[in-house]
């Protein structure tokens, strides 16, 4: 099978592929063969029915779309790319980002954004356990709700919620910056609540506009969570909370 | 009245099960109430490769001449799937060992020996510097589930990838880097802060079981096009089953590491506790090899406790197709030379006995991050001592196999075995010397 890719329309640089009649070894081979110089800017992906590792270890400024639901691990490790995922997406999409941008428009399956070490991630809908698991300097904003463990060991980075959070929110967290506008079903081990100053909310307030939805939300509906930093060090008189 | 000063006493007798190591360690619990830690591996008396010996030729076989004959020593690993499987001159690895836990020195030590060599080194926790890098020929980027400093430019530049599931000394357990070596350049290539405590999370952020895994091996492969060889590297407990999960999984490699293999730091418990020994995973995980009709096909690397060429060997007759060395690679380079005594009195210990690597005092400046230290150890000089005992290894591993009529190591076979005590005539599946028993095996395990 060779993949089919098909300038369409007007918009210069759009490439069309059908992953019907296309795999994702092709669309992902192709993504990246793409140069620095590249004018093949814009790509559109069909029928992803629900595959696995669709545009991972994409390093291209470029535009990806993709209409349907995505399987585990999409956009995987991206750097630059902006990737849209028109549906609902599988296990750790955006794993271990580095900088760029992913928009779920659905809901977003476990390990949301793990380990990421840069970029912005926005979920339209809910996401599941252990969004931001491991974070590493991403961003991630929810309009839904976080399932459990999320931002467990959270080291960099943000995780912005408008709805709420599950059992264990930031558990054993170093130093993500937590952010959740609904209720708390409860925190994890060292992850306490703190006091929202101005510098904190205009750090809430540039992640949602960089989610475009700035004056959306009132900043004041949200309450902020971090390390409480007391199992930095291991003692014998935090056993309880090994 | 008798008297006691002219009755007979017996001598005072100490336990064989509160013997001396264990009443000092029951103090040390008391008075702290700490578990405690240390590097290395299981440190006990276990069933291991000793307790085999090869047969040698006799008048149905014929040796080979050494000096004469060739016996080659080359591997290939990752023929299965991989674009681009990595090709050693030597079947002993450098396993993974994280710059963190150990200095850079140490780890361009490495790199220089192994290279000299022609075989590949391993990076570990904390991802791959351009010093280790620069000096390996060939390297494998271990991913693991804390994920720190992973990236996709050092994926990339990888010659393999080696999943990490677990490691002999800890099956089931994570890490902990304390903060006496999360120096600025530690902490920056971790993301997190200078000097507190780095946990190594004992779980994949992204993954959970062997379905999932095939999962993440196949956007591995996207993520480097299909060129690099994967491994999956297990801690020896189930080897058979998770052999098999891993070439199911889609691994070219199974790296199993036995309990006497080496840790940066953990539970003195848990590495003499939990897990088995090398010898008895080795042929578990051939045995599952060759069930599936995947023997050869998917390599198996071996580690935990290989010391000389006739471990090497030991392992490559079991069925292994490499191994690889951590401790004794540590040794080479100058770990616990009686040349620090001294200093090792001073730490409380003595020289050959020294665990202590996580609190980053190593006399020798291999596992530490301290500047002083460090400078201690000349990464040219120690990656000479690596290469060369490397070379031994290799000509007294190629030495037993002339012996048995071999003219590549990896013709040495079971068959060339027996085994000295009856435990490891049943973890080997060899028959007990001057029988031919096997105990307890049909042919199953």
């Amino acid at each position: 099978m060779t993949l089919s890719v098909k300038p369409a329309g007007d918009a210069a640089g759009l490439q069309l592929v059908d992953l019907s009649t296309s795999s994702v070894r092709e669309l992902n081979a192709a993504l990246h063969a793409l140069g620095p110089d590249t004018n093949q800017t814009f790509w559109k992906v069909a029928h992803p029915n629900g595959r696995h590792a669709i545009a991972a270890g994409l390093d291209a400024a470029i535009d990806i779309e993709i209409d349907g639901p995505v399987g585990y691990y999409c956009a995987g490790m991206n750097k630059r790319g902006r990737v849209v995922i028109n549906g609902n997406a599988g296990v750790g999409v955006g794993e271990n980002m580095m900088s760029g941008f992913i928009h779920v428009k659905g809901d977003a399956s476990q390990s949301a954004g793990a380990t990421a070490h840069g970029g912005l991630l926005v979920i339209d809908g809910n996401a599941s356990a252990r969004c931001g698991i491991s974070m590493k300097g991403i961003d991630i904003v929810v309009k839904g709700s976080v399932g459990h463990l999320s931002a467990f060991m959270g080291q960099a980075g943000s995780l912005v919620v408008l709805g709420d959070a599950g059992e264990a929110l930031g558990d054993s967290l170093y130093e993500a910056k937590l952010f959740v506008r609904g209720k708390v079903a409860g925190l994890g081990a060292d992850c306490i609540e703190k006091k929202m100053r101005d510098e904190h909310k205009a750090l809430l307030a540039s992640k949602l506009d960089a989610a475009g939805i700035l004056g959306e939300v009132d900043i004041g509906e949200f309450r902020r969570y971090g390390s409480a930093r007391t199992l930095y060090h291991f003692h014998v008189d935090n056993v309880s909370s090994y | 009245m008798n008297d006691l000063t002219n009755t007979p006493r017996t001598k005072p007798r100490t336990s064989a099960t509160f013997d001396e190591y264990t009443l000092s360690e029951i103090r040390r619990a008391a008075a702290t109430g700490i578990y405690d830690i240390r590097g290395a591996g299981a440190k006990r008396k276990l069933p291991h490769f000793d307790d085999l010996l090869f047969l040698g030729a006799s008048m149905s076989r014929y040796p080979l001449e050494g000096y004469r004959e060739k016996c080659s020593t080359e591997v290939v690993l990752g023929t299965r799937f991989a674009k681009k499987p990595i090709e050693l001159k030597i079947p002993i690895t450098i396993a993974g060992m994280s710059f963190g836990s150990l200095s850079a020195n140490a780890k361009e030590a490495l790199g220089r020996g192994a290279s000299a060599m022609g075989t590949s080194t391993t990076t570990g926790d904390g991802g791959m510097t351009n010093e280790e890098r620069g000096h390996s020929t060939q390297l494998v980027y271990q991913y693991l589930p804390s994920r720190y400093g992973m990236n996709p430019d050092d994926l990339k530049r990888a010659d393999a990838i080696e999943v990490v599931v677990g490691q002999g000394a800890k099956p089931g357990g994570g890490g902990m880097l304390l903060g006496q070596k999360i120096t600025e350049r530690v902490a920056g290539m971790r993301t997190l802060p200078v000097g507190i405590d780095q946990r190594s999370a004992c779980r994949h952020p992204d993954w959970t079981g062997p379905d999932d895994l095939e999962i993440k091996i196949e956007e591995l492969r996207e993520i480097t096009d299909w060129e690099k060889p994967i491994y999956v590297k297990v801690g020896a407990a189930r080897p058979y089953y998770d052999t098999a999960l891993a070439v199911k999984s889609g691994a070219d490699v199974v790296v199993v590491d036995g309990m006497q293999g080496g840790t940066a730091a953990t539970q003195e418990i848990f590495i003499e506790h939990v897990g088995i020994p090398t010898l008895a995973a080795v042929r578990q995980a051939v045995k599952a090899l060759q069930d599936l009709g995947m023997h050869r096909k998917v390599q198996l690397i071996v580690s935990g406790g290989i010391r000389n060429g006739a471990d090497v060997a030991k392992a490559l007759a079991l069925g292994a197709d490499a191994v690889a060395i951590g401790t004794a690679a540590l040794v080479a380079l100058g770990d616990n030379d009686p040349h620090w005594q001294g200093e090792y009195e001073k730490l409380g210990t003595t020289a050959g006995a020294y665990d202590d690597w996580h609190e980053g005092r190593d006399p020798a400046g291999i596992t530490t991050q301290d500047p002083a230290l460090m400078a201690r150890l000349d990464p040219v000089a120690a990656g000479r001592r690596l290469a060369n005992y490397l070379a031994v290894l290799t000509l007294e591993c190629q030495t037993i196999a002339r012996a048995c009529g071999k003219s590549h190591v990896h013709n040495l076979e079971p068959e060339d075995l027996v085994a000295l005590t009856i435990e490891a005539a049943a973890m080997a599946n060899v028959p007990l010397a001057g029988t031919n028993w096997i105990p307890g095996s049909n042919g199953n395990f």
